[in-house]
């Protein structure tokens, strides 16, 4: 089997480089070296984006935080403000958590616009309340000019799981059916689109939205056929297929004629020398289903308007290595992989 | 979007392999080299493998501008970039190509020196409109279809009269390396060549004659979509068939037989050709490279900042020279997939998303059979 032996981190001389962030194989690997040692305990190594703890009285708690370094702050379909609740949200959501309450920790560089500062807090508050999970504590934290870039916000949600509901990235057998709420790579097109001043055709907006509605529509259809979910953000559906898979220890087999991308996204990553499926989302997920109960979970996906576009794309399969495999619309094989390093256009 | 749609329709594809499979003669072997990255990277990107028969095989070349540029350049932009003052500007494929002493352009930004990933040469102008203080320096590569870019952006700095804008020249040609292909002593057996479309739109078919009547290789100049490589695949077993050999056009929406007259006009007037310029894979080729010409001296950060190239060896252990070659696959590498991985690349192959090691591995390794024993990962 070709596994590779990744080099371990260098501990001693090494230096934090930005592909550690990039939600690539190298971040994996500085979690898995630095953090998930550390900070050792059994929520944490099941490695998903939520924990699940159980509450002293009982029922069980769903945590998670994630921090928001967008460039550029507002981009078409969204800001830092939205998008920092709806992400949030939707970690919660994936594992079928209610969410109830967030927390903010707004780092803000000397000198920034207060008018966007206003703007941002406004579209925040907006999200917040349609979503109807309100942002409850915050924090507030300014640091010198040149020590941020503009302004990054930090977010904590809280959410309880239902009882009986146990949804989890290990949770994948062979057989499985592959389902996809709807197109591809919208999110990461607009913030490209808006941040190297490339004028499209059409422009393309951010799917950023939260996605509790959907996901308490789709428990409500599959209940416990149902076995996970992830929403393909940084790193794009490619990521969080191969997340999944390794996770569960299973192979996925797709199709790429099934997937759903928009003709303007394809002629963005076309030209910038993109794959879709790497490029992220922010308002889509992928779900696990028993295949017996995935037409029926498709249909409730459809009924909603945010899994209108849902497909089924593929099937778990069993594979040692633990690869997502596709076939192309050609007819042909290939690997889809996780991206190694950052996503980069190409020179010629 | 249409445009493309077309040059990726499936059925079309599967008529054109059924005609490859019905023409194709089952007594012998065809063995094409697809110069250009971007078609390795179509091939593997789109499983063309399998709509092949397997008597018509498709070998790497060393049309990867990042995969061809040896260590001694990628050291001498490492320097070039710590020094004080300087901005190097760079596309990102660069940035983490293997320097030696495992150096890159990306290790050298972690520890401070100041590089800035462009998409455009005039984003790198740009810089050196917006920074005056500083000294930026633009990583220029690629072949042909890179060259004329660069050029414009040396025109705008004249006119400018930017002071602080620099270009290091990597600019390297395509028919040299394909002479450097055909006359290796035991080079790899070649029936014929897939031409790169976005070099042709520039340089046009005529400077391809040498492959046809020197060396009797007949050349189909081919579009990036996966359609175009295969119905140059189909042309050339064609000309082998017919015991024909000519340089032929599959991209004709696109490429003529003179070029971009214009394009080329402007390349000459700056740029003049290097006696002598290294390759990763092929050695040093004569008059395989372009540099400033002396009246553009000023902008020439190799004159400006005192630049040597001293050689640098390549891994010892790397397979790239051979694959760039054609000699060897990607995984013949003893490295491949196992220390040599796009995260933690040993060779450029591995770097460059056009390079053969990156293609394969990233695409295609399924194919290759289980052969080692599984060692844990760091990967939840
Ligand atoms: S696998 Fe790595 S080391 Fe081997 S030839 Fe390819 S790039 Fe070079």
């Amino acid at each position: 089997m070709l596994t590779p032996r990744y080099g371990r981190l260098d501990l001693k001389a090494g230096r934090v480089e930005m592909t550690h962030g990039a939600g690539g194989r190298a971040m994996a690997q500085l979690i898995g070296e630095i953090f998930r040692p550390a900070l050792a305990n059994e929520f944490l190594s099941q490695g998903n984006d939520q924990a699940i703890v159980p509450l002293p009285a009982g029922g069980r708690l769903a945590m998670t935080t994630d921090g928001y370094v967008v460039s550029p702050l507002f981009f078409p379909g969204g800001d830092i403000g939205s998008l920092a609740v709806h992400g949030t949200i939707n970690d919660l959501a994936m594992a079928g958590a209610t969410p109830l309450y967030l927390t903010a920790n707004f780092v803000i560089e000397e000198g920034f616009a207060l008018a966007d500062l206003a703007r941002i807090a406004t579209s925040m508050g907006a999200a917040a309340r349609e979503a109807g999970v309100p942002v409850v504590a915050g924090d507030t934290k300014v640091v010198e000019r040149g020590k941020a870039d503009g302004l990054y916000i930090s977010t904590a949600g809280v959410g309880v799981v239902p009882s009986g509901l146990d949804l989890s990235g290990d949770r994948a057998r062979p057989g499985d059916a592959i389902l996809l709420s709807g197109a591809i790579g919208d999110h990461g097109v607009a913030i490209m689109s808006s941040r190297e001043n490339l004028t499209f055709e059409t422009a393309v907006l951010s799917d950023s939205a939260a996605l509790h509605g959907l996901v308490a529509a789709m428990v409500a259809a599959a209940g416990p056929h149902l076995k996970l979910m992830r929403d393909p953000t940084r790193g794009g559906l490619a990521a969080t297929l191969n997340e999944i898979a390794r996770q569960s220890s299973v192979g996925l087999q797709i199709e790429e004629a099934a997937i759903p991308v928009r003709p303007q996204v394809a002629a963005a990553c076309e030209l910038l020398g993109l794959d879709p499926l790497n490029v992220a989302n922010e308002g889509k997920l992928v779900a696990v289903v028993e295949p017996q109960a995935a037409e029926p979970l498709l249909a409730a996906m459809r009924a909603h308007p945010l899994g209108r576009d849902a497909v089924r794309i593929g099937t778990v399969t069993r594979d040692d290595q633990h690869f997502v495999q596709m076939t192309t619309a050609f007819g042909g094989k290939r690997i889809v992989d996780w991206l190694a390093g950052e996503q980069l256009p190409r020179i010629c | 979007m249409k445009y493309v749609d077309e040059y990726r329709d499936g059925a079309l594809a599967r008529a054109v392999a059924s005609a490859i499979r019905a023409e194709a003669d089952p007594a012998r072997t065809y063995r094409f080299m697809e110069f250009c990255g971007g078609h390795t990277h179509a091939i593997a990107r789109y499983g063309l493998e399998d709509l092949l028969p397997a008597n018509v095989r498709m070998i790497h070349g060393p049309g990867c501008p990042v995969c061809v540029l040896p260590v001694s350049r990628v050291d001498a932009a490492i320097r070039l970039a710590s020094q004080p003052g300087v901005t190097l500007a760079t596309y990102g494929d660069l940035m983490r190509v293997p320097g030696s002493k495992g150096m890159s352009l990306q290790k050298a930004k972690a520890v401070g020196a100041d590089i800035r990933m462009v998409y455009s040469t005039l984003d790198a102008l740009r810089i050196a409109e917006q920074e005056p203080g500083r000294e930026v320096v633009f990583f220029a590569i690629g072949f042909e279809t890179t060259t004329p870019p660069t050029a414009v952006a040396l025109r705008m700095a004249e006119t400018k009269r930017l002071g602080n804008f620099s270009v290091f020249c990597n600019h390297v040609m395509t028919p040299a390396a394909m002479r450097a292909i055909l006359t290796t002593p035991d080079g790899v057996p070649l029936d014929g060549f897939v031409g790169p479309a976005h070099v042709s739109t520039v340089i046009g078919t005529a400077p391809y004659a040498f492959c046809a009547a020197e060396f009797g290789r007949p050349v189909v100049i081919a579009g990036f979509e996966p359609l175009d490589v295969m119905q140059a695949v189909l042309m050339l077993v064609r000309q082998v068939n017919a015991g024909r050999c000519a340089v032929e056009n599959q991209y004709a929406r696109a490429v003529t037989p003179e070029g971009n007259r214009k394009a080329q006009a402007l390349v000459a007037e700056l740029f003049e050709l290097r006696d002598a310029f290294e390759w990763r894979g092929l050695g040093v080729l004569p008059n395989s490279a372009l540099k400033l010409r002396p009246s553009f001296a000023r902008f020439d950060a190799e004159a400006r900042f005192g630049v040597e190239t001293l050689t640098a060896a390549d891994n010892p252990a790397c397979d790239c020279g051979a694959i760039l070659r054609g000699m060897k696959r990607p995984p013949d590498c003893r490295l491949f997939g196992r220390t040599c991985t796009p995260e933690n690349p040993i060779g450029a192959c591995m770097v460059s998303s056009e390079g053969a090691c990156a293609a394969h591995w990233t695409y295609g390794r399924f194919r290759e059979p289980v052969r080692a024993v599984p060692i844990e990962g760091v990967l939840p």
